[in-house]
């Protein structure tokens, strides 16, 4: 329990250096990179004084180093600092977007775990068969396939051509968001009122974004589970098991399913940024209201204070899943020792 | 095997009926070293294939075009795939296939460029770290995973923006992305590499330092590297058309699968299926390739590399 305790404290503490360097790389990224965030923010032919006064405005002119200081400052106060083009804070439009974004990537994450860890286990139950070449086969192309692309496919499928679902946004024109918008998401906030025509609405909007993540990422899970099923499968408590005369299918997916999720949970921080990556192809895709759709439409007008704190948005949510992760899996899995 | 148990009869007619007796003898040593060796020469090979087929129509893009992907006249508007047109015609009455085969060339140039780039500089970092060892292998160690744990998009994205659209600065943006990949297998390779037996008696010997590390660490790393960086390119494509998807790659005039997605996206509502379908399918494709062949390779060569 000792040894447990240090365990999390230490992997707390290791979060810390691991936020600093991406959030310092992200600095190093938008500042000192060539290219003139002023420049391009003014146009080439802006004159002279005018891009002066707008450098002086932003910090700009100031050296590098204490930039950054201020920059690291304002972080550790959790500020974002000040859109210059929109006037107003950074803080408040990623706010407002963060949720539609977690709501997709969250639903996302349930069907790529619906999909892959069913699939994988199934195949490496099934081993070298011509299911399991199957499935791996269906996890190696679906792997490949860009995400966007597979959303405007689905879209063009069920969207045109079917006509079952709406392809872009999060609620029909008819559906009034200010009636239910209160934590902003909005499976939550339409149950909460108890409004199921909208929850239905919001439902279906949320069906075709989220399967386009899931399938997508559903090929990585194919081939975790596949593998370490193949792993759990070969020992011997799994053998006795079977000596017992216990039922091969409970066998499978009772005993062995059960310890060969332990690592594929591990692998879910780095498989949650994946994700994270593709929700903001999926946003710009089916014209979902989040922070992937907020950061492409804030590339276009080059508000470079609202992209830097996007991304140093994305930098914690990423550092933060993979704590909880690896906390879990110290939490859940005694043989674990550090 | 159980080819003993089989019957003269059967024997008969699985040599008609199998692969190696319809392709014929110039094929059947490959067909015989796949039988051997299972399912993962198969994969190698399709993979290459497929690599091979879209490498050369990018190299030969005038060969197999029928128009120049710029002519605005080549056909009508939003023509559906036809006679003359087999992939149909976008808005701007461009040919849809002469669009998708030059833009295989950028899309493939990018990928390779980057992946070369990044290899240059993750692999030697990778060695070195490794074999040094000590506060040197603590600090790169720590950026690198912290690099890597970030969705690579995301950062692509940011440098992307920061640089601006053109083939050299996305090229810099993908590569960026990949020097962890390179450098957290590189890294791993050598640790363990560092302390076999061969590498113990160079050193014995009094073998200086850079030649353990060049002539008997590096060689056994490089077959690694091989697969690595085929799958890296799959990865690297996926990234390429991603950027210029949301309109962060290239500038308009240069043929690219991603940049006619986003176009064919606004004509979706209408049911102009063609001009996502194809451009589309062949990114899919093309990475699909790049990740067989990358994936037979592994299993031929180092089959524990890819089990994680």
């Amino acid at each position: 329990m000792k040894n447990l305790l240090r365990y999390i404290v230490t992997r707390i503490l290791l979060t810390i250096p691991m936020i600093f360097i991406l959030v310092s790389l992200v600095f190093v990224v938008l500042r000192i990179m060539p290219g003139d965030p002023v420049k391009s923010m003014l146009g080439a032919h802006a004159p002279q004084e005018v891009i002066e006064q707008k450098r002086e405005e932003l910090g700009l002119n100031k050296p590098v180093i204490i930039q950054y200081f201020e920059y690291l400052g304002q972080l550790a106060r959790l500020d974002l600092g000040r859109s210059m083009i929109l006037q107003q804070d950074v803080t408040q439009p990623i706010k407002e977007k963060l949720p539609a974004t977690l709501e997709l990537t969250l639903v996302g994450l349930l069907f790529t775990l619906l999909i892959g860890i069913p699939l994988g286990a199934y195949a490496a139950s099934k081993r070298r068969s011509g299911r399991d070449f199957g499935i791996r086969l269906y996890g190696n192309i679906v792997y490949c396939i860009p995400v966007f692309w597979m959303g405007l496919m689905l879209q063009l499928i069920f969207g045109v051509w079917l006509d079952w679902m709406p392809i872009a946004g999060r609620t029909s024109a008819r559906t009034f968001v200010s009636m239910f918008e209160h934590t902003g998401f909005y499976l939550i906030d339409t149950l909460l009122i108890g409004d199921f025509g909208a929850f239905t609405d919001v439902l279906v909007h949320l069906v075709l974004p989220s399967l386009t993540l899931g399938i997508v990422l559903s090929g990585v899970f194919v081939r975790l589970t596949r593998s370490n099923m193949l792993d759990i499968l070969k020992t011997d408590y799994v053998l006795a098991a079977r000596a017992r005369g216990i039922p091969e299918r409970k066998v499978v997916y009772r005993h062995a399913l059960k310890n060969a999720l332990i690592p594929v949970l591990t692998m879910m921080g780095l498989q949650f940024a994946l994700l994270l990556a593709g929700a903001i192809l999926t946003e710009s895709t089916f014209s979902w209201p989040g922070m992937g759709r907020l950061l492409v439409q804030r590339i276009y007008l080059r508000d470079y204070p609202t992209i830097q704190g996007i991304i140093v948005v994305y930098a914690f949510m990423v550092s933060i899943i993979s704590l909880v992760v690896d906390l879990i899996y110290a939490l859940i899995d005694p043989r674990v020792k550090y | 095997m159980s080819a003993k148990v089989n019957s003269s009869s059967k024997r008969e007619i699985r040599a008609r009926f199998s692969p190696a007796g319809i392709l014929g003898k110039p094929f059947r040593g490959l067909i015989l070293v796949s039988r051997k060796y299972g399912a993962e020469w198969w994969i190698m090979i399709a993979g290459a294939l497929i690599v091979a087929f879209i490498i050369t129509v990018a190299v030969f893009p005038a060969v197999f075009a029928p128009y120049d992907p710029l002519d605005q006249e080549a056909g009508g508007q939003l023509m559906p795939p036809q006679a003359g047109y087999p992939f149909g015609t976008d808005n701007l009455h461009r040919d849809v296939l002469s669009r998708v085969i030059f833009g295989a060339r950028t899309i493939l140039g990018v990928a390779f460029a980057a992946a070369i780039l990044s290899s240059a500089i993750g692999i030697p970092l990778g060695l070195l770290s490794g074999f040094v060892g000590g506060i040197l292998d603590r600090i790169l160690s720590l950026i690198m995973d912290s690099v890597y744990s970030f969705p690579g998009l995301i950062l692509a994205i940011a440098f992307a923006a920061m640089l601006g659209p053109g083939v050299v600065n996305i090229t810099l943006a993908v590569a960026v992305i990949y020097i962890p990949t390179y450098f957290r297998m590189v890294r791993g390779q050598t640790l363990s590499i560092r302390e076999e037996v061969y590498v113990e008696a160079a050193r014995a010997i009094g073998a200086r330092r850079w030649v353990i590390l060049l002539q008997y660490i590096f060689p056994n790393v490089i077959a690694s590297v091989v697969v690595i960086f085929s799958i890296n390119i799959a990865d690297a494509i996926l990234t390429e058309a991603a950027l210029s998807y949301i309109g962060l790659g290239l500038p308009a005039g240069i043929p690219d699968w991603g940049m006619d997605l986003a176009m064919g996206k606004k004509f979706l509502p209408s049911g102009t299926w063609w001009m996502i379908t194809f451009p589309g399918a062949a990114i899919s494709i093309l990475a699909l390739g790049f990740t067989m062949l990358g994936e037979g390779l592994a299993e031929i060569l180092n089959p524990r590399l890819l089990e994680r």
